[in-house]
């Protein structure tokens, strides 16, 4: 699921177990997840596998 | 007073480790109500395995330059016989059943536990501010913070209430109050120092070292906390400053500074050239993406840890780490893999800005001590949320498992204390610990 539908879920469930106060602490976890997602050591199953340069041995 | 002056005065009689206990006591009696430095204090115990210290040493058994040494130890670690709370209601009935590794390894080297120190709750946080136990002070201004987590370990080394100290580190919870209240704080290698009996929030990212009044005090209590295979007999030797080689991690790390710490740890870099250092800059590419790695790594650690008390006890958790312990229960499992995936990354970027160089250095933390309930402060670039500067230089060799060391390099204007941080290369801690023994004279004698 994209970070914006993860947040909204988020945010629902905070609301229906009588915790608002999480929803703040939710939205910074959330631009925290948007700029991991956004890191280029990540696969894509469609595109080239990314080098995993910490395991190359050959280095 | 440090270990190393008085080591040998116990060792050799003309002072007894009685005396020095009951000095330490005499300190937390009056300090402690005011600083919050310890949940509990083990005053008989302390005394009486002083006076077993002093008839041993007096028979001729010397343990070595603990023996009889006053030592306070984070209240996340096991010490038989005596509660680990963790800073938090959630334990407050535990009572440890036996010594943790490192407690062991300390008790068998002659050391005198005084008692357990406070921390911000389960070490989940920067300040110390949050404990079930009432916040901690710095001692060097009591409406500021000590940092954390290992808060009370390192406000009882910077006023005495012990001679040393056994803290943990995650994020930089041995070197953020270390910076804080002016004392010498060394996350070892990860692996390096035993976590069995320690209460974990990310044990892929848990240290246990010491907190001391020096570099060669850190160095003593390092010692005696690793395996007996791996100890030495003598402090190392002070590394030659002249032709010491110093990566100064530039970018990220000196982005967000308070200006004074700028100022600090700038004047010390000036200073190692000067006596004939060779500094050269060095970076992380992916500076930017460690903070990100790291949350949602020990988001994921403590989640999967405190899953079932937070569904039965919640209420006994302090409001501010619950709320970021329900949030880390929100952490999906491929996001987890992704950081997964960054942190070694993050590890051969850092190995190689080590490549040609001794040391790397940088701030340890990124302010002066914060006020108590301060959420942001001012830094270059604008005003930053207190926890993020606060994990902001430190936390990247949590994740790459480097040994890392915050030593006093200066005071603001004010009087608080400046922290400088060296990092080593992994397998060399002996090699880090003789370069930050170099820097820590030049600073003296500057």
């Amino acid at each position: 699921m994209t970070v914006a539908q993860w947040l909204a879920l988020a945010r629902a469930d905070a609301e229906q177990r009588g915790v608002p106060d999480l929803i703040p602490v939710l939205e910074g976890l959330a631009k925290a997840t948007t700029q991991l997602r956004a890191a280029d050591w990540n696969d894509d199953s469609d595109k080239d596998l990314k080098d995993d340069e910490a395991v190359d041995e050959d280095q | 007073m440090k270990i190393s002056e008085l080591a040998p005065k116990v060792a050799a009689g003309t002072i007894t480790s009685e005396k020095i206990t009951e000095n330490c006591l005499a300190t937390i009696a009056d300090l402690n109500p005011k600083l919050n430095a310890f949940i509990t204090v083990t005053a008989d115990q302390a005394l009486a395995r002083a006076r077993q210290a002093d008839q041993e040493i007096a028979g001729g058994r010397r343990l070595g330059p603990l023996h009889g040494i006053p030592i306070s130890i984070k209240d996340l670690i096991d010490v038989e016989g005596t509660p680990t709370t963790a800073g938090s209601l959630v334990r407050k009935e535990h009572i440890a059943t036996r010594d943790a590794v490192v407690t062991r390894r300390l008790r068998e080297a002659g050391a005198v536990f005084v008692g357990k120190t406070n921390l911000h709750e389960f070490a989940f946080g920067t300040t110390s501010e949050d404990s079930g136990f009432g916040l901690a002070r710095n001692p060097h201004d009591p409406s500021r913070s000590p940092g954390g987590s290992s808060g009370g370990s390192a406000i009882a080394v910077a006023t005495g209430m012990s001679l040393g100290t056994v803290g943990t580190d995650t994020g930089g919870s041995i070197r953020i109050p270390a910076a804080a209240c002016g004392i010498v704080g060394l996350k070892p290698e990860w692996g390096r120092i035993s976590a069995t009996g320690v209460v974990p929030l990310s044990r892929q990212l848990d240290h246990v070292g010491p907190l001391a009044a020096s570099v060669a005090d850190a160095w003593t209590l390092y010692n005696a906390m690793q395996p007996t295979a791996s100890r030495v007999r003598e402090l190392p030797d002070a590394a030659a400053v002249k032709g010491l080689r110093v990566g100064v991690l530039a970018g990220y790390l000196f982005d967000r500074l308070d200006a004074d710490v700028e100022r600090s740890v700038l004047s010390t870099i000036e200073l190692l050239k000067g006596k004939g250092a060779t500094v050269t800059e060095v970076t992380l590419p992916h500076a930017n993406d460690i903070a990100t790695v790291y949350l949602h790594l020990v988001l994921g650690d403590a989640a999967e840890y405190h899953a079932r008390t937070l569904e039965s006890r919640p209420q006994d958790y302090t409001p501010n780490v619950r709320l970021r312990l329900e949030m880390a229960r929100y952490v999906l499992a491929e996001d987890y893999i992704r950081a997964m995936r960054g942190k070694p990354i993050i590890a051969t970027e850092v190995d190689r800005a080590l490549e040609g160089v001794d040391v790397l250095l940088c701030p340890a933390l990124s302010i002066p001590a914060p006020p108590l309930g301060a959420a942001t402060m001012p830094v270059k670039g604008g005003a930053e949320a207190v926890r993020t500067l606060m994990l902001r230089c430190t936390q990247p060799f949590n994740l790459s498992g480097h040994p890392a060391m915050s030593l006093p390099c200066g005071k603001t204007p004010t009087g608080l204390p400046i922290g400088l941080q060296l990092v080593g290369h992994k397998g060399r801690t002996h090699a880090l610990v003789q370069a930050a023994l170099a820097v820590e004279e030049v600073i003296a004698y500057s």
